[in-house]
């Protein structure tokens, strides 16, 4: 199968990844593509744009808020993929989309997964499509279209499962540091090491990325010594919260990177 | 049974499991265990025993001698608001109690929307001395307060849910949002046939105690055991289901469910999840629910906060697809008249979300010799102050 642009970035052998989440339509309707455009060139590696849901279960109060906003704004995805038809001339890195499944369902699956490749939309993550699901109903969609999709683990899950959920991957692991809705805080404490390595032991054959409770250079690196690399999320929407957000994009990556 | 869940978690397309990963291992741990747990002799007898001793069942089956005459029928009430906290809530709560405590749970939470299955939950915690931490929408714990007080009372935490509607779903999203972060000790008592799997079918199971006694009673009353109708109101829907359960494979019984239509199914203030309703994902399992286009949730409105819900049980969904069961709706007025009609003519306050049953018979045809079973689900107790202000009582 052809390599996308996020297997490419995987397959290259670059360490320290580093994926920015922002949410579609927040803070403005229109603010997506220059957020990504931005990140892009402050050295950010991937990003995931998360299209807002009404009901976001997995999700602490800055995401939820986020998501209310960009709701209010206009924002669904029909939305997004309008403004998505310029992604590729404006942002060369990977690019996954992120959100709740009834959205999804309401757009269709099939046309979901087809027109995310046609505006160079490289993967999905789809926290409440589970498993079982997505391999009994859904996988053919997002292959056909050389979609990937990315499933989470987090420190309850059973080896077996991390076993069976590595051989439905083709791009990347999404490692949660704990079990925990986005933005809350977590102590690095001798546990969570204890489940970093246990994963690291597993030799799983995709590279693994964590999420959940990265906010500044130290939980980075920390994360960066177990896996490829990790994401941020909620620290970033926060910050896109603030005055004169996007001027301070290329200083709020460059002192997580550098 | 031909209109259960199969092993999958599913009733035709709808229900299985659609949960984040965080929540995966709790809900595989019921689902593994649910079963082998609720079927064991020592379990059953203990439901059985504290369904006896502490909530007072089996509840009566009544002949509603005044009904009968007035809509020319042989009805029935089946008096689940003589129960011990006032509704069919505790059946559950019960059943979750001891299937927790046999999982090694040390804490509870639950979410609620009228306060039933709160202050229900928050009981059967005290009852056991387990923490209980209860999530409730901050607009529905106005409109309920008597039920928080009665909550704290039983030393359970309340929390405030204040996203969204600050209704009975946002209560729920907090719940679950409570379980991700307290994944190994703490146990979700899940309130009506909603969830993921196996909450549907877990929660029908423990609620079918009312259609098996209905049954055996109807049979006593009557000298056979099926009824003609049954009836009952629906928003997440676990009083009807219980209420079906036992019916579901008897073809000849006619099942009818009440949704609320608020100020009507059109007026953009509803909770008619059939009228208004498409397939799609909500709080975990694949269902009717009412939704924007573009898949957003809509915040439902009905005067009842029990029946206050965009969504309905998955099960529901299925009968209600297959035609099983005919899915219809009443309004605000309608209920609370009815609510009114039942106090004078039969000497029994139903809760606000019980009316709505009773309100539909105004639009039955019946005839004279049709034996007709209502779920009486709860006590209006808890709607006085809603009654007063609409009556002027």
């Amino acid at each position: 199968m052809h390599e996308n642009r996020l297997q490419q970035l995987f397959n290259s052998g670059k360490q320290n990844l580093l994926s920015i989440f922002f949410t579609a339509g927040y803070p403005t309707l229109d603010s997506t593509l220059g957020i990504a455009e931005t990140l892009e060139r402050s050295g950010a590696d991937f990003l995931e744009i998360g299209f807002p849901y009404s009901d976001p279960v997995a999700d602490g109060p800055v995401n939820q808020h986020s998501s209310q906003i960009a709701l209010q704004n206009g924002m669904s995805l029909n939305v997004l993929f309008d403004q998505l038809a310029a992604l590729r001339q404006r942002v060369s890195i990977p690019v996954l989309l992120m959100g709740y499944f009834n959205p999804v369902v309401q757009y269709g699956v099939e046309r979901f997964c087809k027109k995310a490749a046609e505006v160079g939309v490289d993967g999905v993550i789809l926290p409440d499509l589970p498993m079982y699901e997505y391999e009994a109903l859904y996988a053919r969609y997002f292959k056909e279209n050389a979609v990937c999709n990315i499933f989470m683990v987090t420190p309850q899950t059973s080896a077996e499962r991390i076993q069976k959920i590595d051989s439905l991957s083709n791009s990347f692991i999404y490692l949660l540091s704990a079990s925990i809705i986005t933005g809350s805080s977590i102590q690095q404490s001798g546990k969570i090491e204890a489940y970093y390595q246990r994963v690291k032991q597993m030799n799983l054959k995709n590279p693994v990325i964590f999420g959940f409770g990265i906010i500044d250079k130290q939980t980075f690196s920390k994360a960066c010594s177990y896996g490829r690399g990790a994401i941020i999320g909620s620290r970033f929407v926060k910050l896109l919260g603030e005055k004169d957000y996007m001027d301070k994009i290329p200083g709020f990556i460059n002192a997580i990177k550098a | 049974m031909k209109y259960g869940v199969n092993e999958q978690g599913y009733y035709g397309e709808f229900g299985g499991a659609y949960i984040p990963e965080m929540l995966y291992p709790n809900v595989e741990e019921l689902r593994n265990k649910y079963l082998s747990i609720i079927n064991e002799d020592g379990f059953k007898k203990e439901f059985d025993q504290l369904l006896k001793d502490y909530v007072g069942r089996p509840s009566p089956l009544y002949p509603a001698k005044r009904y009968s005459e007035k809509y020319g029928a042989n009805i029935f009430f089946k008096r689940e608001d003589l129960n011990h906290t006032g509704s069919h809530k505790i059946n559950n709560a019960i059943g979750q109690i001891l299937l927790a405590r046999r999982l090694g749970k040390k804490r509870i939470i639950a979410e609620t929307g009228a306060g039933q299955h709160g202050v229900a939950t928050a009981t059967v915690c005290a009852l056991m001395g387990i923490e209980c931490v209860v999530y409730m929408g901050e607009v529905d714990m106005e409109r309920q307060a008597p039920n928080v007080s009665r909550m704290k009372m039983l030393g359970a935490t309340v929390v405030p849910a204040r996203s969204g509607s600050k209704t009975l779903k946002d209560a729920t999203n907090e719940a679950l949002r409570d379980w991700i972060a307290n994944p190994v000790d703490t146990h979700y008592i899940i309130g009506s046939v909603v969830g993921p799997y196996p909450y549907p079918d877990m929660v029908a199971r423990f609620q079918s105690i009312i259609s098996l006694e209905t049954k055996k009673q109807l049979s006593e009353h009557t000298g056979r055991e099926l009824p003609d109708y049954v009836m009952a109101c629906v928003g997440g829907g676990s009083n009807a289901m219980g209420m079906f359960y036992h019916f579901l494979d008897d073809e000849s019984v006619k099942l009818v469910a009440v949704e609320a239509a608020g100020k009507g199914v059109d007026s953009g203030h509803s909770a008619a999840t059939t009228f208004l309703g498409r397939e799609g994902v909500l709080h975990g399992s694949r269902t009717i629910l009412m939704q924007t286009p573009d898949g957003q949730v809509v915040e439902p409105y009905s005067i009842s906060a029990g029946l206050d819900y965009p969504g309905i049980g998955p099960q529901h969904a299925y009968l209600y697809k297959i035609h099983r069961a005919e899915y219809v709706s009443i309004t605000d007025d309608e209920a609370l008249q009815a609510g009114l009609l039942c106090s004078q003519l039969e000497g029994i306050i139903p809760a606000i979300e019980t009316a709505h049953a009773l309100a539909y018979l105004e639009n039955m045809k019946f005839k004279t010799d049709d034996t007709v079973v209502i779920c009486i689900s709860g006590r209006g107790d808890k709607d006085l102050d809603t009654y007063i202000k609409y009556f002027g009582y």
